[in-house]
């Protein structure tokens, strides 16, 4: 018989307060929130964000916000730190609060309505204030110094008075902080700042694919995107790691670059797969060579560093060639050319057997990921790219398991009413749903609170579903419609 | 013959399961010739597969798929909570058990024959002719199934809390109220395996009815609940928490709790509220207690139906009056596929106030 013992299984605790205590002991806690070299981190400041990677060693300079600093002094520091940008670059840890520019009883006015805007009210000139500036003085003081010499600043009322202050400090702010990535984070920063670079998807719409799309750890999911790799790293953050995701990429090879500002630790990439589209169909029609791949990647060229690696090489022949053309010309002796010849032809051994072991890895990679999906069982399908969703979608649904969601995103909407058209079409999938999401920010301030006055106008459309047996489907129509019958055309009475 | 020895249950393995297992299997190995098998949840490391191996002379480590609301299966089994589709919009839950029956508008499901090793995603034909489809439970469904005890949040806002409060595997959430359990769910869904969630709800029977149905969904190891007033005695542990979320009346007074329960090295905050002016307080409560970064945003979901619509086309009447045929048939119309948006839209939900505690 067997011997099950029973499951671990923790009944939640209730009416009692049960202390958990963490087995991580502080100094471990403390290690994954140290900025350390290598790490990939963003500059924030206000709302502009900036990834970058801390690199100590090659003393490069970091340009943000119109300043240029070095960032050798982060390391060490916690991520959420402030630091000053001190003359000469270096970055100066911030570490009391300043007292705010006191708020006592300030002179204010009562309202606008004798308050002339003739440009004129700064008494400070734009030299002056440079002047200040290379005195050293700390972005507070000239805020300070912007209020004393304003002519106007004692006649605006209280919340004037604030919003001039906040402008202010806005300008003439020196400090930045450094946290760590995440999806919030970049997502927000790339709508922000390259919105072409990921299709215009907005921020919230790629918190609804996460969860519509039931993306977790321990799943097996499939991503294919144009978003330069940002809802790539999004999936990966919410796997933490486990089960695998599958990155379908359309031509020359997968783009990672958001996905790897995240600063995942290296075992992520373990569970991380890519598939070229272009070997779908046959991987599907289930004549997927894989020999095949090693003969064409010679010629090929598929990845960023098998680029680099062919076209270094051939430099290094080319310039092998040229160093042999001059010397042979010169050499009196045949031995000096003997040997060059033998150097050459060792080295030219050596590239192949380079090449031969890159596409060897390539030619695993590649089985890898199409056993992965050869048992057509993914539990997730992810898609947001500017190809057309309609064949990708119908297409990568074949490697879904039944009773899995999946969601497609695409910055217009006709696309997708043409994939949800192809879908009840050939069934297979339900709970069809073509959605987008407004995102309205507020002000909340004391007698203040509104709407902010800009709202983004779009954020891009979803189209998600559920995929069941696909057998199940092949018999008759739903019995009950899913959408009613288009209205029949009444005919117009007319009196002729 | 196989010797079945150990079955880890769901989630992760604590390391004291773990230990127990090597120990039992070196000595079945020890005692038998026998393979040895092993049943552990898909989500036991790597590492400790490797250690069994070298311990047994013989292993099959088999994964057993446990249905939970934080790992997919591929079948229906006895004591799973499956979801009945029925069409567009209409479907509810079922604790599958053998001998029992379901009956629905198509007639009656007996569990044993039509639910029990069938494949979720399966088409089952009920007593009557018709038939509905059997669905793995998602916390996404369980939102739109669930009974409720309280108004519940909804996808859309739980998309938005997850990624804003950074949730990730791993992460350790304070929560309350914990009401129906809409959020509960979907934060233990991301949060696991590695995570937990700290939720408290002040309402006794509401609290032990989030206990049980934790448990019912096997993911108990993930949650702890506490049954007592938040804002008078906070979330029960002290600098663990990366995440805190508030729904409760008056946030404003569990801002100081929020913030002690967090880690030392920061976090991330957030408060749902129906009024602005809870939302007003919340925020200078925020403030007070030197959170930064605070953000108040609101997010709506637009839903489309997809239908096909005909457009009739006018008459303009006959250029030449010796014209027989109408020039546009009385028919004449055009048909396009388009999305149309429904008469009326759930306009307000609540508002979202997030923020970061600094390390100053």
């Amino acid at each position: 018989g067997s011997c099950l013992h029973k499951s671990v299984c923790r009944k939640s605790t209730f009416y009692s307060v049960q202390l958990r205590t963490m087995t991580n002991n502080g100094e471990q806690v403390d290690e994954q929130f140290t900025i350390k070299e290598g790490d990939f981190v963003v500059l924030q400041r206000g709302d502009v964000y900036k990834a970058v990677q801390i690199q100590r060693k090659r003393q490069v300079a970091i340009i943000f916000e119109k300043q240029w600093f070095f960032l050798d002094n982060a390391i060490g520091e916690l991520f959420g730190s402030t630091f000053e940008v001190a003359a000469g670059g270096s970055l100066q840890p911030r570490k009391a609060k300043h007292p705010e520019i006191p708020a006592e009883a300030k002179e204010a006015g009562t309202d606008n309505r004798n308050i002339v805007d003739d440009g004129r009210s700064q008494k400070l000139s734009r030299d002056d204030i440079e002047t200040l500036k290379e005195q050293g003085l700390k972005g507070q003081e000239i805020v300070q110094q912007l209020v004393e010499n304003s002519t106007t600043f004692r006649d605006k009322t209280e919340f004037a008075q604030e919003k001039y202050i906040k402008k202010k400090k806005k300008k003439y702010e020196n400090t930045l902080t450094i946290i760590k990535p995440s999806t919030r984070i970049l997502a927000s920063m790339y709508h922000g700042r390259e919105p072409g670079k990921i299709c215009h998807l907005r921020y919230d719409t790629l918190a609804q694919m996460l969860t519509l799309g039931n993306i977790h750890a321990g799943s097996k999911v499939i991503v294919f995107e144009t978003c330069a790799g940002l809802v790539l790293g999004a999936v990966m953050e919410r796997m933490g790691g486990y089960g695998s995701v599958i990155q379908m990429y359309p031509g020359g090879g997968p783009a990672r670059a958001a996905a790897d500002c995240f600063g995942f630790p290296e075992h992520f990439y373990q569970t991380l797969h890519e598939f070229p589209l272009c070997k779908v169909n046959a991987l599907l029609g289930g004549t997927l060579s894989l020999d095949g791949e090693a003969k064409n990647s010679a010629g090929d060229h598929d990845t960023a560093e098998g680029h680099l690696a062919s076209s270094a090489s051939v430099q290094q022949e080319e310039r092998d060639i040229e160093d042999g053309s001059p010397e042979s010309m010169e050499a009196s002796s045949v031995q000096p050319e003997d040997k060059e010849r033998e150097e050459r032809d060792r080295r030219k051994e050596n590239k192949a057997q380079e090449r031969k072991v890159k596409m060897e890895e390539k030619r695993k990679k590649l089985s890898a990921a199409a056993v992965l999906l050869q048992g057509r069982n993914a539990d997730g399908l992810v898609i947001a790219s500017r190809f057309h969703p309609c064949p990708v979608l119908l297409t990568l649904l074949k490697f879904v398991a039944p009773s899995r969601p999946f969601v497609v995103y695409c910055q217009y909407r006709e696309p997708l009413i043409e994939c949800y058209s192809k879908l009840r079409e050939q069934g297979g999938t339900i709970n069809l749903r073509l959605s987008e999401t407004w995102l309205r920010l507020y002000q909340v301030l004391p007698n203040r609170t509104h709407p902010v006055l800009l709202m983004s106008g779009g954020g891009g459309y979803l189209l998600s579903g559920t995929t069941i047996d696909h057998n199940s489907a092949s018999e008759s129509g739903p019995q009950k419609g899913e959408e009613p019958a288009p209205k029949r055309i009444k005919l117009q009475e007319t009196d002729i | 013959m196989l010797h079945v020895l150990s079955h880890l249950g769901h989630g992760q393995p604590t390391r004291r399961a773990l230990r127990q297992c090597v120990i039992n299997v070196r000595q079945s190995s020890a005692r038998c010739s026998s393979a040895v098998l092993v049943l552990t949840s898909k989500l036991a490391s790597n590492s400790f597969k490797l250690l069994l191996q070298q311990r047994a002379r013989l292993l099959y480590c088999f994964e057993a798929q446990v249905m939970s609301f934080v790992e997919y299966s591929e079948f229906i089994q006895e004591g799973d909570v499956a979801i009945i589709f029925l069409g567009h919009d209409s479907m509810f839950p079922v604790k599958v058990q053998s001998g029992a029956q379901t009956q629905t508008r198509y007639g009656a499901i007996r569990h044993s024959t039509d639910l029990i090793g069938r494949r979720y995603g399966s088409k089952v034909t009920c007593s009557k002719g018709g038939w509905v489809y059997v669905l793995h439970p998602t916390p996404e469904l369980w939102t739109l199934n669930l009974p409720h005890r309280t108004q519940i949040l909804y996808a859309t806002d739980i998309a938005n809390i997850t990624m804003m409060l950074e949730l990730k595997p791993g992460s350790v959430v304070c929560e309350s109220g914990t009401g129906s359990g809409s959020l509960s769910h979907a934060m233990l869904r991301t949060i696991a395996p590695t995570g937990h969630l700290y939720t408290v709800e002040f309402h006794q029977q509401r609290a032990k009815k989030a206990t049980e149905e934790f448990c019912e969904h096997k993911v108990g190891h993930l949650v702890t609940v506490l049954n007592q007033d938040v804002c008078k005695e906070g979330f029960g542990v002290t600098g663990v928490a990366d995440a805190v979320f508030l729904d409760i009346p008056s946030p404003w007074e569990a801002v100081a709790h929020a913030k002690s329960a967090m880690k030392k090295q920061g976090g991330r905050v957030c408060s749902f509220s129906p009024c602005i002016e809870q939302v007003q307080r919340t925020c200078a409560a925020l403030a007070e207690h030197g959170f930064v970064e605070i953000c108040t945003l609101e997010v709506l979901l637009r839903l489309y139906d997809v239908r096909s619509i005909t457009l009739p086309l006018p008459d303009f009447g006959p250029e030449d009056l010796h014209q027989a045929q109408p020039v546009v048939p009385d028919d004449a119309a055009v048909t396009c596929r388009t999305a149309i948006a429904p008469r009326e839209m759930a306009g307000h939900t609540g508002y979202l106030t997030f923020a970061t505690k600094s390390l100053a």
